[in-house]
């Protein structure tokens, strides 16, 4: 048979290839709105539940307070270093909050904010960053993965949970947070494929902060925006303002809704800007200005949403100084708790590379537990 | 004693005995899945899965898309849930897109959580050369699974061990890198599936050869070229001891020591390079352990150091008989 014959082949010269050559997926539906999603400052805030507002109000001051006294902390020594989330409280708040008890949150270095809002005890979130150990909790129990710090290297991980969860029949949606900068890397690519071939229960949500350290997205990508990304996998893109709380909370909760329903996956782009430097190591006037940054403060996650809720009548001083109040007792026991000097056994250093040690490190265990009785002879 | 060829058991491969482990592994325990390219339909390009997609059906053993980061991360996420996944990677240089997974997290992970989170992973990589392969598909690469701590290493070498070594990985709780010597994928021996030998666990070597002049120390594919350069060597006057490791991590010290402390002079052979290859390490613990009973100092015969050679040229780069044999003379017999 030569091309002239197959079907399809006529005036045009085209051949119709074989089926498996077909798109499999409408292109169109996938596409994520040019202008990112926002529901406060619009006539769509009418609608919301003032009292989950005042519980997202709540969690936002509380999370900028957590902010702040995480930073002191690395000014006082003990933190060795910290990620801020001082402007994106909205998204790791909303990330958290829309997952249910048997669901898995997949956080990266910087998303400690969305594990306390979970539930995790902040001394335990930030134990990796103090220092003592590299996750201070049981990641199964509470169902978060470790603060994660090779970028998006975590995604493909929550696919895993998510698949295997279906696999074995349970309802269980996994939601794995990422950067902009995060989604240059070959881990997010594989992620977003293996997901939607799969059909994986997954929300994967960017928080696109303007930065990678001190690149901006227009050195990262050349995409139109990163939600667009998710046209390529075969799932639906979303853009929502990354400040504005009621949106995310809306887009994450279809988002979770569709995964677990057996929608599949879906690519969430946030749109929010990072207001403190990469860490308390960083510089960010070596790479924008400072008017950049007073520009987003107009567009503050709490402001926007204190300003819907008073304006509204929904909450007022009293509703405002029990959030602030509420923030204080968690920062003074979270400045507590850090003061205290963390326990270190060295030897704990070998109890755990293996199930059972090798000769190799019980020699070596031996060698440092010498040199310990050594320094407490002396 | 009769052997079992002598009790009528027909000669099976390596490749069977692989088989056959991924097979009964599967069917004694629900949580282990096999995953990778091609190893569902096609089940395998060297067609160890064969048959196991029939069985157990697609959620069990799983085409994965093209992307070997992909495969290990996923099942990172699949062993955090409780799963007990087999991967697959194709060729030895194709694993190398998923070390930032293997290191950075199947590596660590139990490490990380204080031994809440293990890693039960087994990820099988038919390695060496041998076959007239491409630059890509010959590599030795242990070395650089050697270097990371929380790995544990394997490399059978006999049918028996295929199947033996490949269960117990499968059923560690730790993540096991399970290198298969391609070219011995299709030697044979008597051994039978429905009762398969027992064998020794993870990390202990067996003395395949027992000698009194020297001891070859190997693994994986070069344990039959030493076979072959001790019996060589009995025409020359040397009755040489081959100590197979099996398990490069963890490494059977106390085996190896205690044959080089008995013939006084060792040789380590591997097709892996031999700057910082594990012969390097061998060699630096047997010499620290047998100083005063060695003979000579440890030898190394070693692939070269040098990118894997084109299919036409690599009978010069693999060790050979005659290279373990001229390496055996320099043991300072004359003293």
């Amino acid at each position: 048979m030569t091309v002239q014959e197959l079907p399809g082949a006529g005036a045009s010269h085209r051949v119709t290839p074989p089926p498996a050559w077909r798109p499999r997926t409408e292109a169109a539906p996938l596409l994520p709105d040019p202008e990112p999603y926002r529901v406060l400052g619009t006539a769509a805030a009418e609608h919301l539940d003032p009292a989950l507002m005042r519980r997202y109000y709540a969690e936002l001051v509380r999370g900028r307070r957590y902010n702040a006294q995480a930073t002191a902390l690395t000014r006082q020594g003990r933190l060795a270093v910290y990620p801020s989330t001082v402007g994106q409280e909205a998204a790791e708040i909303a990330a958290a909050l829309v997952l249910e008890e048997q669901d898995w949150l997949f956080p990266s270095y910087r998303d400690t904010l969305a594990a306390v809002a979970r539930g995790l005890d902040p001394v335990q979130a930030l134990t990796l960053l103090r220092g003592d150990w590299h996750t201070g909790y049981d990641p199964r129990e509470h169902r978060i993965a470790p603060l994660c710090t090779p970028l998006a290297t975590q995604l493909p991980h929550a696919v895993g949970v998510a698949h295997a969860a279906r696999l074995r029949g349970d309802d269980v949606v996994a939601l794995a947070m990422v950067g902009d900068g995060g989604t240059s890397e070959g881990d997010f690519h594989e992620a977003l494929n293996f997901a939607a071939v799969w059909q994986a229960p997954v929300v994967f949500l960017v928080q696109n902060n303007g930065f990678a350290i001190s690149v901006p997205l227009a050195k990262q990508t050349a995409a139109p925006t990163l939600a667009h990304k998710a046209v390529g996998y075969g799932m639906p893109g979303r853009l929502v303002d990354g400040n504005d709380v009621a949106a995310l909370h809306e887009v994450l909760t279809e988002a979770v809704k569709r995964a677990r329903s057996g929608g599949g996956p879906t690519l969430i782009e946030a749109v929010t800007y990072r207001m403190e430097a990469h860490t308390n190591a960083d510089d960010a006037t070596r790479y924008r200005s400072d008017s950049e940054v007073e520009a987003w403060k107009a567009h503050d996650p709490v402001g926007l949403l204190e300003r819907e809720l008073t304006g509204r009548g929904w909450l007022d001083e009293a509703g405002m100084q029990e959030a602030r109040d509420a923030a204080e007792a968690m920062a003074a026991d979270l400045r507590e708790r850090m003061n205290a000097e963390p326990v270190l056994n060295p030897m704990d250093l070998f109890a755990h590379v293996y199930a059972e040690q090798t000769g190799r490190l019980r020699e070596q265990a031996a060698m440092l537990r010498a040199e310990l009785e050594a320094e407490d002879d002396a | 004693m009769t052997t079992v060829a002598e009790q009528g058991v027909k000669p099976a491969t390596m490749a069977q005995a692989l088989t056959r482990a991924m097979r009964d592994a599967m069917a004694e325990d629900p949580t282990v899945h096999v995953m990778g390219e091609d190893v569902g339909t096609l089940g395998g390009v060297f067609r160890i899965t064969d048959g196991l997609a029939k069985e157990f059906g697609e959620d069990r053993v799983t085409d994965t898309p093209l992307a070997e980061a992909g495969i290990l991360g996923t099942a990172v996420g699949m062993a955090m849930y409780g799963l007990r996944p087999v991967v697959e990677m194709q060729f030895d240089a194709f694993a190398y897109p998923a070390f930032e997974q293997l290191i950075s997290h199947v590596a660590k992970m139990r490490n990380r959580t204080r031994g809440a989170m293990p890693m039960p992973i087994t990820i099988r990589v038919p390695y060496g050369g041998g076959i007239g392969g491409v630059e890509h598909h010959c590599d030795s690469s242990e070395a650089y699974y050697t270097a990371t701590p929380g790995l544990t290493v394997v490399t059978p070498a006999t049918v028996e061990d295929a199947y033996g070594l490949l269960r117990e990985s499968i059923a560690s709780d730790d993540p096991v890198v399970f290198l298969e010597p391609k070219r011995l994928y299709w030697s044979k021996s008597p051994w039978s599936p429905e009762a398969p030998t027992a064998v020794p666990g993870i990390g202990k070597a067996l003395v395949r050869r027992a000698g009194t002049s020297a001891t070859l120390i190997t693994y994986g594919p070069s344990l039959p070229v030493c076979l072959e350069a001790a019996e060589a060597a009995r025409e020359e006057g040397w009755d040489l001891e081959v100590v197979d490791l099996r398990s490069l991590v963890p490494f059977d010290e106390e085996t190896v020591v205690a044959s080089v402390r008995r013939t006084g002079r060792a040789v380590v052979v591997h097709e892996a390079g031999g700057f910082g290859g594990p012969g390097a390490e061998i060699a630096a613990r047997v010499t620290e352990r047998c100083f005063h009973h060695l003979e000579a100092p440890v030898l190394r015969v070693t692939g070269f150091d040098i990118p894997y050679p084109p299919p036409m040229l690599e009978k010069h780069h693999l060790p050979g008989v005659e290279r373990i044999l001229d390496a055996v003379a320099r043991l300072q017999w004359e003293n």
